[in-house]
């Protein structure tokens, strides 16, 4: 997670997300040819003093540890929360603090 | 918070003892996992992906770059970011950016949302690539356009997985 720890009222920041998961595409088979389940992350959100500033919605094409570069405008001091929920129920949360200035 | 349940399969409960020697033989001989790929999606799967997604709403070729190697080594991570002009206003903004392939076993890669807060309309992520083909990005702007831009990919070995 990459999140400027400063920025200046209506400056657009840049952030950089990634979570470390398989992102399993259930089109595999094993070494005694069942198929891997399907394990993906399915959505990523990003919200910026409780609100929602970026969504994804994820497929088996995207790779493992999925990574994503976004943007948004700095408004406020305060707390930028990231969630990746997968498709077996697995939830990975991350807190970022930015202070922004005048 | 939702909770997204597939059915899991449980590799091993339902081995018997024999399957299970059997399988240590094949890891022993050195095959490791078997990769195998499902019928490839076409163009026409591309084609129902895009009416589903926006009904006969028209696509017009512009105001999107979409940034991917001419030539990727390795299918698997394939880096990728989509721009759209747009001055992200108020007024004037990307409310979605969607990304398509014709040829992997699903049509769908991302979709992302976005909006006046985003400040610039640019995302970047790392997706898998199957096989040489167009990948298509597609952008909804808040006045209801779509507008796309489609590159070719040359893929020297094929996305893991795909």
């Amino acid at each position: 997670m990459r999140v400027p720890e400063r920025a200046q009222r209506g400056s657009v920041i840049e952030i950089r997300a990634m979570v470390e998961h398989p992102m399993e595409t259930g089109f595999r088979l094993n070494n005694v040819g069942k198929p891997i389940p399907r394990h993906i992350v399915e959505s990523f959100t990003c919200q910026y003093d409780g609100r929602e500033v970026f969504r994804a919605k994820l497929h088996p094409a995207v790779s493992t540890n999925p990574y994503f570069v976004f943007y948004t405008v700095a408004t406020r001091s305060g707390e930028l929360l990231f969630t990746w929920k997968d498709d077996q129920g697995g939830v990975a949360t991350h807190l970022a603090q930015i202070e922004v200035t005048e | 918070m939702t909770r997204g349940v597939l059915p899991l399969t449980q590799p091993g409960l339902d081995h018997t003892g024999r399957a299970r020697r059997r399988a240590l033989g094949t890891l022993a001989a050195g095959a490791l996992l078997l990769v195998v790929r499902p019928a490839t999606a076409t163009p026409e799967d591309l084609a129902v992906a895009l009416h589903e997604t926006f009904g006969d709403r028209p696509i017009t070729p512009g105001k999107v770059t979409l940034e991917l190697p001419r030539l990727a080594e390795n299918g698997a991570v394939v880096p990728v970011t989509v721009v759209v002009d747009s001055p992200m206003t108020e007024r004037d903004y990307v409310e979605r950016i969607y990304l398509f392939a014709e040829k992997n076993p699903l049509p769908r890669i991302l979709e992302v949302q976005l909006g006046p807060y985003s400040g610039r309309a640019r995302i970047s992520s790392r997706i898998r690539i199957g096989d040489s083909q167009q990948i298509t990005a597609v952008a909804v702007l808040s006045d209801g356009t779509l507008w796309s831009a489609a590159m070719q990919v040359e893929i020297t070995v094929a996305g893991c997985g795909l």
